[in-house]
């Protein structure tokens, strides 16, 4: 490590360096991606000077208040503070000018992945060992990562993958609600808005209040298959699902292999890993044959009608090897396409260019699907939620046989 | 509250009288809803008589019905309370005529009870109409979230606030009826001012009995034929099932073309009446309907 090492010195120490480390410390949670404002940073050396600063959990605790504002951020947060406001004794103490390096922003992740490999080799064998750096994937990595097949990904290719996939914005289509709301260039009147505004001109109609229907959008049914051919992205899907779930209010999710399951419960639960891993015990028929006809059945049979109310979207994904009657899911398909606003097949092989979708699962749902996308890296969801947003033209995605 | 619904089997009886026949469970929450003065939520599938319970309960309990159908975008103007606009206008104009309408009190005027259209849930809430009414919110499920939010409010305190008049409060609030198809999750904060009760589809003995009490001059083996029809067909995988309401449609048309039992070309022409969908008619015509009348023409003949 020939990489110049940071000052870091504790707040109490001697030599009394807390403002400026006060100011160091803002601009790593800053470079980390905790937004900091000047007004956080004022109220934070406020609360120092009322807590007792020789105890830590305290000045951690108060910091935590003060600068930390989302959930998601409170893991990197304390990671960050363990690690900028360590005691050390001064021999050890790793000289660096910190606020020069961070001024070359671009690089500032870089650097504190040097600052953390220090600070864990300064003191082997400690508890700091955590993999902080994880949370600093660089820019080139990401870009590598996106890319890539989720199939081909090795777990810690996949751990990074699931915070990136939380971050994807998820906008369904939108439709007209019969719900109006006070507009002035809306076309209907408000009589009630129109006459109270007029009484001051004594009644006479001068100025005429209007209302306009408003939209919402859309509700999303997610039918995912994780039958044993598509072992390998069942985990990343359940991921995906639960991003949708929990950056949208409308999404049902039903997982399938050789009958239907709903999971849009145990999707509800607030840590990703608690959630996936509930909706993964409700199901119990993991990596067993696919018989998407019976699948797609059921879903009609009985959940079609609660809930796919005013018009869904409706996400099938599935690799279409199907072991079950191929007229069944011909039939079916034709009743969940006639009952839902848009039917979007996502298929995990459609990534590879060689593919040709000749199974007679996808032979037969084919004809009533909108869309035939591909589900096999973060580039296609990226894409998935642009056409859903309708920002992606139509070339990407009729379905080519 | 009459003496009748001095009981659980008082309240049954009283239903059976007014040809509603309730299983022990529904009466039992009917009669809790009606003791306890809370809302009763009634849900399940189309046609099983879940709106039937509101309109028979105001038989019963001699109170008017006051209907309120939910659609999506369901608003103020039309559940609550309007302002009769027109009137309001030609009142001003006569004020105008007076010269009165500078007077201090001329706005508090336009805006007095007098010009106050009241939608059925004002009208549910407000006293004044005498005995509290029964009032049917029905089909919740295909209003929207909004209006659900503002019926949360007024289930949970049973007042209306119109805000140039004031507060409106029931001083006895209302029977409440809500019913649901299920088409989509009513909201769970509702359903927790509510009782609950999910009304199935009925078993042989209580829909013949149903059969029985609302189509009196059925013959006794068209009935219990059509009875055992439907059940069967309720055993079978279709799309959509037969309700109650299609049991009831389907002997009404049978007695109308004078048939005194099943026959499997009548029942063919006729099965429109009782399944609504092409793929499911497609799939019981002919063959089976054939199978399911010579079975139950034994059955009925050893049962006799």
């Amino acid at each position: 490590m020939t990489a110049p090492l940071p000052t870091i010195q504790y707040p109490i120490s001697p030599s009394g360096h807390i403002l400026p480390n006060i100011v160091h410390f803002g601009r790593l949670l800053r470079a980390l991606g905790i937004p900091v404002t000047p007004a956080q940073m004022l109220d934070f050396v406020a609360a120092l000077e009322i807590v007792d600063l020789r105890r830590r959990e305290d000045v951690q605790e108060s910091a935590r208040a003060i600068f930390v504002s989302r959930h998601e951020h409170l893991a990197l947060f304390d990671q960050a503070f363990a690690l900028f406001w360590r005691a050390r004794p001064t021999s050890q103490m790793p000289r660096i000018d910190l606020g020069n390096l961070l001024k070359k922003r671009p690089n500032a992740q870089e650097q504190y992945r040097l600052i953390s490999r220090s600070a864990a080799e300064s003191q082997p064998g400690s508890e700091d060992d955590e993999p902080f750096v994880d949370k600093l994937f660089t820019a080139t990595d990401r870009e590598v990562l996106r890319h890539k097949d989720f199939a081909q990904m090795s777990e810690y290719e996949l751990a990074q993958v699931k915070e990136f996939m939380q971050e994807i914005p998820w906008q369904p289509p939108l439709r007209r609600s019969h719900r109006r709301r006070p507009n002035g260039r809306g076309d209907q009147l408000d009589l009630r808005r129109t006459f109270r505004h007029n009484l001051r001109y004594g009644g006479e109609a001068l100025h005429l209040a209007r209302r306009q229907r408003t939209t919402k959008r859309r509700r999303l049914v997610v039918i995912c298959d994780i039958s044993g051919s598509m072992d390998r992205y069942a985990r990343v899907l359940l991921q995906f699902l639960y991003g949708l779930s929990h950056s949208l209010d409308q999404v049902e999710a039903f997982v399938f292999s050789t009958r239907l399951t709903r999971i849009t419960r145990p999707l509800q639960r607030r840590s990703i890993d608690e959630a996936v891993e509930q909706a993964a015990k409700t199901v119990h028929d993991w990596a067993g044959g696919t018989r998407i006809g019976e699948a797609i059945r059921a879903f009609n049979y009985d959940w079609g009608r609660r809930v796919l109310g005013q018009g869904a979207v409706v996400l099938v994904i599935s690799d279409g090897w199907d072991r079950g009657d191929p007229d069944q899911l011909d039939g079916e398909m034709a009743r969940l396409h006639r009952s839902c606003h848009r039917l979007i097949w996502l298929n995990p092989l459609l990534g590879s260019p060689t593919y040709q979708p000749l199974t007679r699962g996808i032979q037969a749902a084919l004809p009533h699907v909108d869309d035939f996308l591909p589900v096999h890296n973060l580039v296609s969801l990226e894409q998935l939620a642009q056409i859903l947003a309708g920002k992606a033209g139509r070339e990407h995605r009729l379905p080519q046989i | 509250m009459p003496s009748l619904i001095r009981s659980i089997d008082a309240l049954s009886a009283a239903l059976s009288e007014n040809s509603y026949i309730a299983d022990r469970s529904l009466a039992t929450a009917i009669f809790l809803a009606l003791k306890l003065q809370r809302p009763l939520f009634l849900e399940g599938e189309a046609g099983v008589g879940k709106t039937e319970v509101a309109k028979v309960l105001s038989r019963l309990l001699d109170r008017p019905l006051i209907r309120l159908q939910c659609y999506e975008g369901l608003d103020v103007s039309t559940a609550v309370y309007e302002w009769n606009y027109t009137r309001q206008m030609l009142q001003i104009r006569l004020m105008e005529a007076a010269g009165t309408a500078r007077d201090h009190n001329a706005v508090q005027e336009l805006f007095s009870d007098e010009f106050l259209l009241r939608r059925p849930l004002l009208q549910a809430i407000d006293s004044r109409n005498g005995t509290p009414p029964v009032l049917l919110i029905d089909e919740l499920d295909r209003a929207d979230e909004e209006f659900e939010a503002f019926l949360l409010e007024v289930l949970s305190d049973f007042q209306i606030t119109v805000p140039e008049i004031g507060t409106i409060r029931a001083d006895e609030p209302p029977v409440v009826i809500v019913t649901s198809n299920r088409t989509r999750e009513v909201h769970d904060a509702l359903k927790r001012r509510c009782l609950y009760h999910w009304i199935d589809y009925p078993s042989f003995e209580k829909e013949y009995g149903i059969v029985l009490a609302k189509v009196p001059g059925a013959p006794e083996q068209l009935a219990w034929q059509v009875v055992a029809f439907v059940q069967e067909l309720r055993a079978s995988e279709l799309y959509k099932l037969p309700g109650v309401a299609e049991t009831l449609d389907w002997i009404n048309a049978l007695v109308a073309l004078d048939q005194e039992e099943l026959h499997e070309e009548v029942v063919n022409e006729t099965l429109g009446v009782l399944l609504k969908y092409r793929d499911d008619i497609q799939k019981v015509q002919g063959e089976s309907v054939r199978q399911i009348i010579d079975r139950l023409r034994k059955e009925y003949q050893s049962e006799r």
